[in-house]
């Protein structure tokens, strides 16, 4: 900072300008944070119409999340599983797709003509709401939709996409691609803009094809930002909830397979009012996304031309 | 000469490869393009077709009944009211991308211009709590809106917008770019006060970046579903998200009018569609200067 500004103390209205964010942050997001942690401690929800707690049963909550049911499915971690699921369904083909777009994009052998054109319909389905894009993709697939009529014209009988679970949960993922492969292509081709040109130059005059300019300059230098979207994707993909919300309902239709962390969390909140239970979910979600954060701020404090850290 | 030869031939080899993949490229995109409008274009075909005929069999070419299924969408008052939903969420969405990006402005300028002890931590804690999902603190927050007694209104869905970090950090660094403490200092000299000096000085220069924050964070109130059900129980508060979930159970019930339920869909996303059509230049360029809502 400049310090001739430090003589004269205007320090007062920095409190003043920054006021409104922290007031609001506490009563709203900090307040409620914290009282969801102290919440998990407690068994606290409503029974027909019988309020039982909050009394304070330490890490109950937390053991109960953790107990196998009548079937011996811990809901949890077949929730999480869910999740994850879905989640590797539509990032790992999206990171590949937008990887191949991004080097498209960027190539100076292609030259490709028009780019903010591809590039603004590509971003476009981001921006639809995710709960009406779902809505539309289960009346495609539904039972008397236009792919089931298609089959049927085409001599097929109905297949009932939404009582299939690998059927559905390619759909949820199939959704989740369509909306962020636009996105991913966008950063991955600001990390390849971002890596020094000299280094394709040095590398076409010693004669290097594409394909190993690809694999020996591009691939390495686009590692940190492949990590930061993978994992910012991760973090994004823990809070799936619209789009399976609207296609398997609070259900998790069929057979509770595509219900995730979220929508579990969501039922503890809405039809069983039981907070004890979403507060302890709250907190391990909390958990997993921080431990998450972490690993993005260190990828990218190394990206930012310190000396790497590797470890191993 | 021969050695000449020789030298063009590769040339023109490597011409022809380059235009060979120069194809294959366009190729590519154009069927990618195709896809990320394929949705969008098959909602508004099947919003121009009558329920007949969507259930008898898909239609590639329009139909005529467009004019029809919105003004049976625009008054069915079955469940919801659409013209009452969308209104909900025009308001609310309009009103948090405004608070948002004034209020985000406003702490990061705080945190630039002005030296302070706690500048510092301000800063870093922000950064902090960047990536905490809003979901994790859902129950607190039910509880809370229950207390202030602002269930089934758009408070508690509006006034939350003040503090965004993400939007803040945009600001904070778009500031650092392109406001100069002479302009801030230049002010004071003409007796300018502070929130003077930051409402008619450093705002107007702060324009592109605001507009880009304000799309967005407009798209994403309006796009939000999560919370907004948690809050807006009576179905005349509900948002055009609520409403999309809505029909999942409604074109299950005997008699649906299919082609309205298109038209619904349609009227739930064009605003944004629009909207985008006009700004996308800005917003394709927030995105690559790490806009990014998770």
């Amino acid at each position: 900072m400049n310090k001739k500004h430090k003589l004269v103390s205007y320090a007062k209205w920095g409190y003043i300008f920054i006021a409104p964010f922290f007031i609001v942050y506490i009563i709203f997001q900090l307040i409620p944070l914290l009282s969801t942690f102290y919440y998990s401690f407690f068994e606290n929800y409503r029974s027909g119409l019988t309020q039982v707690g909050p009394n304070f049963i330490g890490f109950g909550n937390y053991a109960t999340l953790f107990t196998p049911d009548a079937n011996g499915q811990i809901d949890i971690l077949a929730y999480f599983g869910n999740t994850l699921i879905m989640w590797v369904m539509g990032a790992v083909p999206q990171l590949l797709f937008s990887l191949i777009l991004a080097v498209i994009f960027t190539s100076e052998r292609l030259r490709i003509k028009g780019q903010r054109f591809f590039k603004t319909v590509m971003y476009m389905p981001n921006l639809i709401m995710a709960a009406a894009f779902a809505m539309l993709f289960f009346m495609l697939f539904s039972n008397i939709g236009p792919i089931n009529q298609m089959i049927v014209a085409g001599g097929g009988t109905t297949f009932d996409f939404f009582a299939n679970m690998w059927a559905t949960r390619s759909i949820i993922a199939g959704i989740n691609f369509l909306m962020w492969f636009g996105n991913t292509t966008i950063l991955l081709m600001a990390g390849i803009m971002g890596i020094d040109q000299s280094l394709f130059e040095a590398a076409s005059i010693d004669g290097a094809t594409s394909w190993q300019v690809f694999w020996k300059i591009t691939m390495p230098l686009l590692k940190p930002i492949m990590v930061y979207v993978a994992i910012t994707s991760l973090i994004g993909g823990l809070q799936m909830f619209d789009v399976p919300q609207v296609i398997g309902t609070s259900m998790g239709s069929p057979n509770r397979s595509t219900m995730t962390m979220i929508m579990y969390l969501n039922n503890f909140l809405g039809t069983s009012k039981n907070f004890g239970m979403a507060g302890a979910l709250s907190v391990i979600i909390f958990v997993i996304t921080g431990i998450l954060s972490v690993i993005v701020y260190r990828t990218m404090a190394t990206d930012t031309g310190k000396p790497k850290k590797r470890k191993g | 000469m021969a050695e000449v030869t020789m030298l063009n031939r590769e040339n023109d080899d490597a011409k022809g490869k380059t235009i060979a993949a120069r194809v294959v490229a366009y190729i590519f995109l154009i069927l990618v393009t195709l896809l990320s409008l394929f949705p969008l274009l098959l909602l508004i075909l099947n919003a121009t077709h009558t329920n007949n005929e969507l259930q008898s069999g898909f239609h590639a070419m329009p139909g005529g009944a467009f004019i029809d299924n919105f003004v049976t969408a625009w008054n069915d008052t079955a469940l919801f009211t659409l013209p009452r939903s969308m209104l909900n969420s025009f308001i609310i969405a309009a009103s948090s991308c405004i608070i948002t990006s004034y209020f985000s402005a406003m702490t990061a300028y705080g945190i630039h211009v002005y030296d302070f002890k706690m500048k510092k931590f301000a800063f870093n804690f922000i950064m902090v709590i960047m990536t905490i999902p809003t979901q994790v603190s859902a129950v607190g927050f039910v509880q809370l809106v229950g207390k202030f007694g602002m269930n089934n209104t758009y408070w508690p869905l509006i006034i939350p917008a003040i503090a965004a970090p993400s939007v803040f950090f945009y600001m904070k660094q778009y500031i650092e770019s392109t406001l100069p403490m002479e302009v801030v200092e230049a002010a004071r000299v003409d007796g300018s006060n502070e929130f003077r000096t930051f409402n008619s000085i450093a705002l107007p220069m702060l324009k592109p970046a605001i507009a880009v924050q304000m799309i967005f964070a407009f798209v994403s109130s309006w796009n939000n579903f999560f919370t907004p059900a948690l809050i807006l129980s009576k179905s005349e508060m509900w948002t055009l998200p609520i409403v999309n979930a809505t029909l999942r159970a409604k074109i299950q019930s005997q008699n649906c009018d299919i082609g309205e339920v298109y038209m619904m869909i349609l009227l739930s996303i064009i605003p944004v569609v629009i909207v985008y059509f006009f700004l996308s230049k800005h917003i394709v360029q927030g995105v690559a200067l790490g806009a990014v809502k998770g």
